[in-house]
């Protein structure tokens, strides 16, 4: 029994305490903007939000969860989700689409970190996690860049 | 199979006026019709009965166009669109798209005359049709109003979504349904391109904002009641085949709810993603790898080098070769090596099945439809009739859901079949499943000779490849022809360069490993190959890389003269070196569209770094320059991914030697170069640039590194570690 708390929900489930977050969010709570591709962190399309820090849900065993907070791309809210959310269809960043949610959830995670407007090699640190292979790379850093304008970094 | 391509590949069935169709329960105006592939018209029309259409009407005023393309990040959603709201002068805040089902009757790619997504000839055969859609929908419309209002149809006018005489106004959602209802017009009158404000103009993808917020939903995002999650356990080997396995300890795992044999493999049917997991990891499996292909990729390379080097069978050939080595007073050879390489989309491959009362309903980023849907039926035992596959979004292909085979078809059909009751599947790939999985872009020789004479000309030059053929064993065999894919070598002949003689040559080549299309074929491995021996060619005679390549035109390649100066200019080109970093370029026809590219390189830790690269594309007219310049950025990276880390290869015993990101790594952010892209003005008919944008690249990066270091790279990828 894992108790903790989802996109501002509280949830219980009784499940595998060891079955990454990663399938408990998308097969059992059928939140599927969490993405899969890799399984190993090796590509960041998992990314959630553990208690307000980037986290690759693939491998994250449920039982490491409990009592935490994790928000999906599906209950992000605040100025900086917004700001990149804008950015994104403003810059038309997403090709295939698959990678985008873990790219955005890692972009907005620098944003709520970043005192002042992040240079390019703070997004390559922030970014270099995040595989994208319809390399929409040179996107993503344009969206970061204006989503910092946006927010007066 | 075959026949059943043959008759896939007859003409489209030509015609408008054909039927109007008017879906039971869909309120509003639904429009089917063909336009035939100019040169198809003089046949007869045959009659369309079609359950759906090319584009709905909402009473909400939204118009939903029914993409015959998958959307796999391209961009057909909205170039489909765009060609749609451009003729029936919709407001683009009012368009919508989503996938067509598998139907080949009604949405076969002019191109093939089957229904498919590749060769990026999405626009390319949409380009009338599509604009037909919208003009004939543009004239019900008005004859509806007309009738509606009494007035005279000329003196209607249609703006931004907006139906007008005086001062009557109306949406086209209110007249949808009177619309329908309407004659449907013989020969809809086309805009002249003056007229467009949609096409040539940039406007983000209407599938965009769904690829922001998670909501945009992907096979594997299906969920449907009750339904299993199937992982399949697949063989060791290429060829390989399933001896026996025991199933008691995945059975024991809680949420493993069976265990069957199909022809991929032994599948694991489980409550969720996880239990699949640990069910199949529980798996006992023997396997016979007798037949499989146990050869390592070392010995495979010696094979195809040996054929290579005995010239293979002639696909071209001009001019007197001996004579043309006899005249050269430098002869400069090379063997190019290219190995297999994964797609590795993003999502890994997938379907979702669910069988009930006899019927089969799919979904899936399914690329063919025209072979899968026979494919999943026949292995259901189903008629196609009873097979609907509802073709979703694809987190990216590149080519690997594009399958002769048909194999994902085949596997989901047997799952289904092989649980033996009604219910809900989806199968899914692990990153592991599909970098193993085969359907490689085929490991490829390049096998060079040129001759250079006192005068610098290039007297002959010789090119002999080796590699498996894609087509043959597929449905596409019966369009080879005299046993020739050209597939395997496309690129390196019919080149518009001025050389005293000329042969190409073709090895085909056997091996059990699978191989596909991947994003540009053959273009893959003959670009890099052309450009990177042409540029020592070139350097040996004496010349500079860009002149020495406008010099080799022919008068005629005048598009391909365009791309190149222009990319010269805006990288202001001064030859292959400048203030210690180095300038390579390289061009391709690929799919019917010009690419340019030139790429500055600097060297960091002893191996390329590329920092800047100049793109100049001419894919006729630019129907949305933000998806062109996004296609180009996009195949950009994915070729320098290629160049700089990918190969798939196979161990001692034929083992696949990489499984996931780890091994097969992918171009990251930090090492993505700055990208400039210009879009030559044309007024010719639109062609692709989902795959143009890849072939250039490979061959610039490697020129300007040799012109850095001296290195030559005669095998991709580049090493991991080289001495400079
Ligand atoms: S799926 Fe978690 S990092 Fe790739
Ligand atoms: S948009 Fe396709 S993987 Fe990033």
């Amino acid at each position: 029994m894992t108790q903790f708390i989802v996109n501002g929900q509280d949830v219980t489930l009784d499940i595998d305490p060891d079955i990454p977050l990663l399938w408990a969010l998308r097969d059992d709570l059928h939140l599927t903007g969490t993405k899969f591709g890799c399984g190993v962190a090796q590509c960041g399309a998992c990314t959630v939000m553990l208690n307000g820090m980037p986290r690759r849900s693939c491998v994250t065993p449920l039982s490491m969860v409990e009592g935490s907070e994790v928000t999906t791309i599906e209950g992000m809210t605040g100025p900086e989700i917004e700001a990149v959310k804008a950015a994104w269809v403003a810059i038309d960043v997403p090709q295939c689409g698959w990678c985008q949610s873990g790219q955005i959830m890692s972009a907005t995670a620098l944003l709520q970190q970043s005192a002042s407007a992040p240079t390019d090699a703070e997004i390559d640190a922030a970014m270099a996690g995040n595989v994208c292979r319809c390399a929409t790379y040179v996107r993503v850093r344009a969206a970061i860049h204006d989503a910092a304008r946006t927010l007066e970094l | 199979m075959s026949s059943m391509f043959v008759k896939a590949l007859q003409p489209a069935p030509l015609l408008l006026p054909s039927r109007r169709m008017v879906l039971a329960g869909a309120a509003g105006l639904t429009l089917a019709f063909f336009i035939a592939p100019r040169g198809l018209r003089a046949q007869a029309p045959a009659p369309v009965i079609a359950p759906n259409a090319f584009l709905r009407i909402g009473e909400d005023d939204t118009v939903t166009v029914l993409s015959k393309h998958l959307e796999m990040g391209q961009g057909p959603y909205t170039g489909l669109a765009t060609l749609v709201a451009e003729e029936l002068d919709a407001s683009w805040d009012q368009m919508r798209a989503e996938g067509a089902p598998a139907d080949d009757s009604l949405y076969a790619n002019l191109a093939f005359g089957a229904q498919g997504t590749g060769g990026s000839t999405a626009m390319a055969n949409s380009w009338t049709q599509m604009r037909m859609v919208g003009a004939t929908a543009r004239a019900m419309l008005v004859a509806a109003a007309a009738a509606e209002w009494g007035v005279p149809e000329g003196e209607i006018a249609v703006a931004e979504g907006v139906i007008s005489h005086g001062d009557r106004r109306s949406g086209f959602g209110a007249l949808a349904d009177r619309a329908a209802t309407m004659p449907m017009p013989e020969a809809p009158r086309l805009k002249d391109p003056s007229a467009f404000r949609l096409i040539g103009t940039d406007r983000p993808k209407l599938d965009t904002v769904a690829k922001t917020d998670g909501t945009a939903q992907f096979t594997m995002d299906i969920h449907r009641e009750g339904m299993l999650t199937v992982l399949v356990a697949r063989p060791p080997a290429f060829g390989a085949t399933l001896v026996s396995f025991d199933d008691a300890a995945a059975l024991a795992v809680p949420g493993v709810e069976m265990v069957r044999r199909i022809g991929a493999g032994v599948a694991v049917y489980a409550r969720g993603t996880y239990a699949a997991l640990k069910g199949r990891r529980a798996l006992d499996v023997t396997w016979d790898t007798a037949e499989a292909e146990r050869r390592s990729t070392a010995e495979i390379f010696a094979d195809f080098s040996a054929a290579a080097q005995s010239g293979g069978q002639t696909v071209e050939e001009e001019g007197d070769i001996d004579a043309g080595f006899a005249a050269a007073t430098q002869i400069i050879e090379d063997e190019i090596r290219f190995p297999y390489l994964a797609h590795a989309p993003m999502e890994p491959l997938d379907a979702v099945i669910e069988v009930k009362d006899g019927k089969a309903e799919l979904w899936y980023g399914c690329q063919f439809p025209t072979f899968d849907r026979p494919t999943a039926a026949k292995a259901l035992g189903l008629p196609p009739e009873d097979v609907r596959i509802n073709v979703i979004l694809a987190g990216g292909s590149f080519g690997r859901r594009a399958q002769g085979s048909a194999h994902i078809a085949q596997e989901i059909g047997e799952i289904a079949k092989a649980a033996g009751r009604d219910g809900a599947f989806k199968m899914l790939m692990t990153r592991e499943d599909d970098i193993h999985g085969g359907y490689y872009r085929p490991l490829t020789v390049h096998r060079l000779r040129a001759g250079i004479d006192d005068a610098g000309n290039i007297t002959a030059w010789t090119n002999s490849i080796a590699n498996q053929s894609i087509m043959t064993g597929t449905p596409m065999e019966a369009m080879m022809q005299g046993g020739v894919d050209p597939t395997s070598f496309e690129g390196s002949n019919a080149l518009p360069y001025t050389f005293g003689s000329r042969r190409i040559g073709w090895a085909q080549m056997q091996s059990p490993v699978p191989v596909l299309w991947w994003r540009s074929v053959g273009h893959t491995h003959t670009a890099f190959a052309v450009e990177s021996f042409l540029d020592r060619v070139l350097e040996a005679a004496g010349k500079d890389p860009l002149q020495g390549r406008l010099d080799l035109l022919k008068p005629e390649a005048t598009r391909e003269r365009a791309v190149l100066e222009t990319v010269g200019r805006m990288a202001d080109w001064q030859g292959p070196l400048r203030d210690g970093r180095a300038y390579g370029v390289a061009w391709a026809k690929s799919f019917g569209s010009y690419v340019a590219q030139i790429v500055e390189v600097e060297e960091r830790d002893g191996r390329p770094r590329a920092t800047r690269v100049w793109c100049a594309v001419d894919c006729g007219i630019a129907i949305n320059p933000n998806i062109i310049r996004a296609q180009m950025e996009g195949g950009i990276g994915y070729a320098l991914s290629t160049a700089l880390y990918s190969k798939v290869s196979l161990g001692t015993g034929g083992a696949v030697e990489q499984s996931n990101f780890h091994d097969y790594p992918m171009l990251r952010i930090h090492e993505m170069p700055a990208v400039e892209v210009e879009i030559i003005r044309s007024s010719v008919d639109p062609t692709g640039v989902g795959e143009p944008g890849v072939p250039p690249l490979g061959p610039a990066l490697a020129n300007a590194w040799r012109a850095l270091t001296g290195q030559v790279t005669s095998e991709l990828p580049f090493p991991m570690q080289s001495n400079v």
